[in-house]
């Protein structure tokens, strides 16, 4: 009995202090900007890891958005002003807080709906091979590969969907612009029709008073 | 010896899970400000979010490690903007919720703590960490569950996720339909509107006409 729960306690607590030593995380965030706003989000990343930070501005104005990330020191790593989309892969030099901040200040009404993607890291393995001293068998190294092809599947999906969340969003605007344009219209031209109409009869009220006037 | 090994695993785990720190990505929060993520995802899909709170301490100039009596209230809607989870948490919590619609689901935080008052200038470290769909299954636990060998652990995960593929796509089909749908809305009212302009137009024309030749006859200027 020890043996067989001994034989996953030992791969499970290796993955819980990896995940605790915080060799990899993965945070997908969606999150409102405000005009004049900005935003910073911060981690703690060790030297030597791998990250990749991905964004893309879903909804607002030109779909534009200032990206800057610094590293512990404040050397800036990374640093676009309005950008739709773009994906950023660096390599920890330093331990310490890394820093990465949105900036909607340039805009001074429209809010910004922006998505961002920060992987730092490879994902945790999901079985660590303590004992295995030989490689992955072909099944296995199929499955990995699989697996790989199918997360970035999902990547291209996700930006799919912003996507069409950008297009759908604008035909909803058009749709009920429409709506109140066709009506305001034709208020506006009755209105102006009926004013017109007023208007000339009020010139020639005021003439017949002088004509009558001269004829006397 | 296995015994012993098994123990002291077991004694380690509870001791970082405890003590360590998760590492995971955090922002600041103002005093009563609220924080709105929004997660657009397909229905009946599991989400579990996760946050730690630290307040910051103006004696010591840094964040204290945590502060009992800290709550954050969260709220989060489905896509008809109507509340499925309200509740307040302490200052380490753990949510979850499972979509019924496919749409925009907005997860709300903010802290309405009044020890934040205490402490002028109250700045708040919020570490947040929200995992959505296959993402929030715990494989180990689940190979442990089921007694599953390595192998078939990694086809379970892959099934997870073609069936999170699927999910996204039918929502995608969804998605679709309604864009379609505004644009059949769009096309229509334009039409209609064309044709009404131009019939309102007429008939002020005609209408403004007729009442200027019965005004100027009734002058007798005409």
């Amino acid at each position: 009995m020890a043996g067989s729960s001994s034989s996953w306690l030992l791969p499970l607590f290796v993955q819980v202090v990896m995940m605790k030593v915080g060799l990899s995380s993965a945070s997908e965030l969606t999150f409102e900007l405000p005009d004049n706003a900005k935003q910073c989000f911060y981690e703690d990343i060790t030297i030597g890891t791998k990250c990749t930070l991905e964004f893309q501005v879903v909804t607002g104005g030109h779909y534009d958005v200032d990206c800057r990330l610094e590293d512990p020191e404040g050397t800036v790593l990374y640093k676009e002003m309005k950008k739709q989309y773009d994906s950023f892969t660096f390599s920890a030099a330093r331990n310490g807080t890394y820093k990465f901040c949105f900036s909607n200040e340039f805009s001074t009404f429209t809010h910004k709906t922006v998505y961002f993607d920060f992987q730092v890291g490879d994902d945790p393995p999901l079985f660590p091979n303590e004992n295995r001293v030989t490689a992955l068998t072909q099944m296995e190294s199929a499955c990995v590969s699989i697996h790989e092809a199918l997360k970035s599947v999902m990547d291209y999906q996700t930006h799919f969907r912003l996507r069409e969340a950008q297009g759908r969003s604008r035909a909803e605007d058009l749709n009920s612009r429409v709506a109140f344009w066709s009506v305001g219209e034709a208020l506006i031209l009755l209105v102006v029709s009926v004013s017109q109409v007023l208007l000339l009869r009020s010139f020639f009220s005021d003439r017949k008073t002088t004509t009558t006037r001269m004829g006397s | 010896m296995e015994m012993k090994t098994l123990v002291s695993c077991v004694g380690f785990l509870l001791l970082f899970v405890w003590l360590s720190p998760s590492q995971a990505l955090y922002f600041h929060i103002g005093e009563t400000e609220k924080k709105c993520f929004i997660e657009e995802i397909p229905d009946e899909t599991m989400v579990i979010g996760r946050y730690r709170t630290q307040l910051w301490d103006k004696q010591a100039g840094s964040f204290l490690p945590s502060t009992p009596g800290l709550g954050m209230h969260v709220e989060i809607k489905d896509p008809e903007t109507k509340v499925i989870l309200s509740r307040q948490y302490g200052s380490d919590g753990r949510f979850t919720f499972t979509s019924h619609t496919p749409g925009e689901h907005q997860i709300c935080l903010h802290s309405n703590s009044t020890k934040m008052a205490l402490f002028a200038g109250g700045k708040l470290r919020v570490h947040l960490d929200i995992q959505v769909g296959e993402h929030t299954n715990n494989y180990p636990e689940i190979a442990a569950k089921d007694k599953l060998t390595e192998l078939q652990l990694r086809v379970r995960q892959l099934l997870d996720q073609v069936e999170q593929i699927q999910k996204e796509q039918n929502y995608q089909r969804y998605r679709e339909e309604r864009f379609r749908m505004t644009s059949e809305s769009t096309n229509q009212r334009v039409l209609w509107w064309s044709i009404a302009q131009t019939v309102i137009l007429i008939i002020t024309g005609i209408w403004q006409m007729k009442h200027l030749k019965s005004f100027f006859e009734a002058k007798k200027l005409v």
